[in-house]
């Protein structure tokens, strides 16, 4: 944080003339360990450096993004950014006045408990070459590796109106997937921690249990292959938190964001079916749905105390007791609609400007176990981790696949089906929900690649979910 | 960063290896101006200056990679770059000998250079805006200079710049009513903004007609170019990598088992030499014109990348096992002629967010979005509301397929998620019997 306070000074001292000017440095750094069928993965050593100069001038705004932080890269930065908001002040979308001026002060650090470097790069690679023994099971597992992820950001923001944010996000990433083939069928399982990721150090290794699932990954993509498929009919779903995380993020988290609302993003990832005028009425699920914009988990993927912006971050309601209350959206957006928002402006690097992203987007707990929740269910499907995932522009007509599912019947978990899917439409499926597991049953999880923008940009999304039962759900199989 | 100034630094890095010490070194680098557009007004515009270099230490049968920023300026990358060298060799010393190294020990030499003006982005933008005036449009202009580039130690040297510009857009009538374009390429032109614009406007008129709501079912279709390259977009997804072929992971396994295939029409290629992208590989190896991807409905060759190449001794044919520079052989439906050949049914502009639904059995899923119609009597009816599909290419590209259309379009692709993509592909539409809607 040091090398970044410098560069910000030098620009401070010769920041340009203008009405409001923020400066944003980001330093990544990230390495990737992997073993893939027993052969060690050429090893990645990622860096990556720079900053992005935002100017406010003459009711424009423009940005200015460069890897050359000496004083002449920050200053050409600069007054390209001007140029850009002179040219957004003749033919802008709004009056930059409108853009939130920051004089946040505040620090965030993960809480790392296990040093990356506590353990030394020999045993990471013994560990990864044990999870690869643990996979190849049997001769029908056909591809299969573990992998070890370590990424680190810190990230400084300046401006003109003496804001000072500095955050350093860390997240060790480990997993594994198994895949198994037989004939014309092929079927994939995760595990690991792959589809489970979270801020903190070597010690996820531990709660992720990467060596001690491994055979499990295996034995389940095997049993798949012999699985009948999901049947094709209306029944009972029970979604494990391992898909609930892309229920959420889909059918929740985009049709919430305020500039998909705004129209900023319909040329590329799309509208949204909520409009303005439902929030504060709109039944948008069943009693039984509580989400939250929270970013004060610990560990969650994007706990944090301001977004790239620098509005301070809190926990908000989304919605509650089904009621839709607020969107997401960071004070640009809600200056824009006169709405209420959340502090969630972020930047996928030092080379993208901030837009309204999820944070940590959160299903808030019920009551119950999951056994409890699968001895309501007369006749149903129970599905877990996300294979597959597909919806509409306005974020309405969904169509997810899960790596693995089990018939329920009588309230029994019964026999494993591959290939399972289900269909629905955002604006009806969330009254379908009739059970959330409780406190107990919370999983802590996330998605690592969001991808949303113009300019592109992907981003790491924190959700947490218990396990959710939906009633009387289209589901089907594979096959043509 | 310039050819000159990159070689520069590879040079001076390269002089400072040790023993038996090979050193790779790939450049990209990107000089852009991004402009967001809403309601035909600027959202958010900027610029983005990036150079990044990315290091592959060679020692015996050891290799290391590693990436980091360059600044421009030559005393300070020197630092940098040897700073990550440093821990490359750091980290070399822990690694095991990688049975899969594979890089081409053939020195060798090129250089291309594509586009030489574009009109500065603001002045491109105002005449866009002003042309388009009455019209809600939204989307982004990206121009500018892109740079690759690779220097070895054994002698490598090759260079790939462009200066080109993407406007992707589309104008909306109301909530998801809308209309959709592309235009792309080296030289600006006002007369073909403003033919786009006059058919965007005529594609508005009939959006504004009452929606049809579809039932779920199979319908009569045409897919325009825009629509098929989304369903090539997901073969592309592990359908002609040589991995995923020999771990039974392709989508296209029944097709490499003789249990299906595409109609004899379709003829798939890898077009290096007709695309944008760079033509060689971080390896060395240079990218061969042309790979037959599918000939006549069955397979052909895979994809090979260099590590692929090495696992599973076959000749190295591509920069990873995704196409760059896509191309399906033409048909000999006129596109005039397609609606009336279509009679009844959907024209089908664009399709969105495909996914598998089942991989085995190449069966997606995805949506209708942009420009979609029901067609009677070979003539537009009206817009069609969003509509799921679940079908597998299979049929699509093989039994219920009627024809490929004689025109083919080329489409620039308009992603930027690691810096500004140079994919493109060559495609026809697509006449089909049916295609199943889910939803």
């Amino acid at each position: 944080m040091e090398q970044l306070s410098a560069f910000a000074d030098r620009f401070s001292s010769q920041a340009p003339a203008c009405e409001y000017w923020t400066l944003r440095l980001v330093e990544e750094e990230s390495d990737h360990l992997e073993v893939r069928q027993g052969v060690v993965e050429p090893s990645a050593l990622d860096s990556s450096l720079g900053a992005m100069v935002t100017v406010v001038r003459g009711g424009g705004i423009g940005y200015g993004a460069t890897s050359d932080l000496s004083a002449a890269g920050l200053r050409a930065a600069g007054e390209r950014a001007a140029d850009w908001a002179l040219a957004h002040a003749r033919l802008g979308l709004f009056d930059a006045g409108l853009y939130p001026r920051a004089s946040t002060r505040a620090d965030y650090r993960s809480t790392i408990l296990e040093s990356w470097k506590a353990m030394a790069v020999a045993d990471k690679l013994a560990l990864l070459q044990a999870a690869n023994t643990a996979l190849a099971i049997d001769e029908r597992i056909v591809d299969w590796a573990a992998w070890l992820m370590r990424r680190r950001v810190s990230q400084l923001l300046v401006t003109s109106d003496g804001g000072r944010v500095s955050q350093v996000f860390e997240s060790v990433h480990p997993g594994l997937f198994a895949v198994a083939n037989a004939g014309s069928q092929t079927q994939r399982r995760l595990g690991g921690g792959a589809d489970w990721a979270q801020q903190g150090g070597l010690e996820r290794l531990a709660a992720v249990r990467l060596l001690d699932d491994a055979p499990r990954v295996a034995e389940e993509a095997i049993a798949l292959l012999e699985a009948p498929e999901c049947p094709e009919d209306t029944r009972d779903l029970i979604l494990l938190p391992s898909q609930m995380v892309l229920q959420i993020h889909e059918s929740i988290g985009h049709p919430l964001e305020l500039d998909r609302i705004l129209g900023d993003e319909r040329n590329y990832a799309g509208t949204s079916f909520v409009t303005p005028g439902m929030f504060g009425r709109y039944r948008y699920g069943s009693e039984l749905l509580d989400v939250t914009f929270d970013p004060t988990v610990p560990g969650e993927l994007v706990s944090m105390v301001a977004d790239d912006e620098g509005a301070p971050a809190q926990r908000e309601y989304l919605i509650r007791r089904g009621i839709l209350e607020r969107p997401l959206g960071g004070p640009l957006s809600q200056a824009r609609a006169g709405l209420p928002g959340t502090a969630n402006t972020r930047a996928s690097g030092w080379d993208r400007p901030p837009i309204d992203r999820m944070g940590n987007l959160n299903l808030e707990p019920g009551e119950g176990s999951l056994d409890e929740l699968i001895a309501r269910v007369e006749r149903g499907v129970l599905m877990d981790t996300n294979r597959s995932w597909s919806i509409d522009d306005s974020r309405n007509k969904f169509q997810f696949g899960c790596e693995l599912g089990r018939l329920i019947e009588d309230g029994e978990l019964k026999g494993l089906v591959r290939n399972p899917g289900y269909r629905g439409i955002s604006a009806e499926f969330w009254r379908r929900l009739d059970g959330v597991g409780g406190p107990e049953t919370l999983e802590i999880r996330g998605v690592t690649n969001c991808g949303k923008g113009e300019p592109n940009q992907s981003v790491s999304v924190g959700h947490a979910s218990p396990p959710c039962l939906f009633r009387d759900v289209a589901v089907f199989g594979g096959g043509e | 960063m310039n050819q000159d100034a990159f070689f520069a630094l590879a040079d001076r890095l390269q002089s400072g290896l040790s023993g038996a010490e090979i050193l790779f070194c790939n450049l990209s680098g990107e000089a852009s101006d991004f402009v967001r557009l809403n309601r035909n007004r600027i959202r958010q515009a900027g610029h983005v200056r990036s150079a990044a270099l990315a290091l592959n230490l060679i020692d015996g049968a050891r290799q290391v990679e590693g990436s980091c920023d360059l600044t421009g300026d030559a005393r300070q990358d020197l630092i940098r770059a040897r700073h990550l060298l440093a821990r490359l060799r750091e980290r070399l010393v822990h690694v095991p000998d990688d049975p899969y190294l594979h890089y081409s020990t053939e020195p060798g030499e090129s250089q291309r250079k594509v586009g030489e003006q574009i009109p500065p982005a603001e002045e491109a933008i105002a005449e866009l805006i002003a042309a388009a005036a009455g019209l809600d449009l939204v989307g982004i202009w990206a121009s500018g200079e892109i740079h690759e580039g690779l220097a070895s130690s054994i002698g490598h040297r090759h260079w790939h710049q462009s200066l080109s510009f993407n406007l992707d857009w589309s104008c909306y009538l109301e909530a998801d009513k809308a209309v959709k374009a592309g235009l792309g390429g080296f030289h600006w032109e006002t007369a073909t903004l403003n033919r786009k614009l006059d058919a965007l406007r005529e594609g508005l008129r009939i959006m504004a007609r009452p929606a049809r709501t579809l039932e779920p079912g199979r319908y009569r279709a045409y897919l325009a170019p825009a629509a098929v390259n989304e369903l090539m977009g997901m073969l592309a997804w592990g359908g002609f990598d040589l991995k995923s072929h020999r771990t039974h992971q392709t989508p296209l396994l029944l097709m490499t088992r003789g249990e299906r295939r595409f109609d004899p029409r379709v003829h798939l290629r890898e077009e290096h030499a007709r695309g944008l992208a760079a033509g060689f590989t971080a390896e060395g190896f240079v990218k061969p014109d042309r790979v037959t991807l599918i000939e006549g409905g069955t397979f052909g060759q895979c994809l090979v990348d260099a590590r692929s190449g090495r696992e599973y001794g076959e000749t190295v044919n591509a920069a990873s096992g995704s196409p760059e520079s896509l191309g399906l052989d033409a048909g000999d439906l006129p596109m005039d002629e397609a609606l009336s050949r279509l009679d009844t049914g959907l024209y089908i502009g664009n399709l969105w967010y495909c996914n598998w639904s089942d991989p085995n059995d190449c069966r997606v899923t995805g949506m209708t979005r942009f420009g979609t119609y029901w067609v009677e009597n070979g003539e537009f009816v009206s817009p069609v509301k969003v509509m799921r599909f679940d079908d597998s290419l299979y049929h699509l590209l093989g039994d219920r397929l009627e024809a490929l259309t004689a025109e083919r379009e080329l489409i620039l692709s308009a992603q930027t998620y690691d810096g500004r993509s140079t994919d493109s592909a060559l495609l026809p539409g697509l006449l089909v019997s049916g295609i199943n809607l889910a939803l």
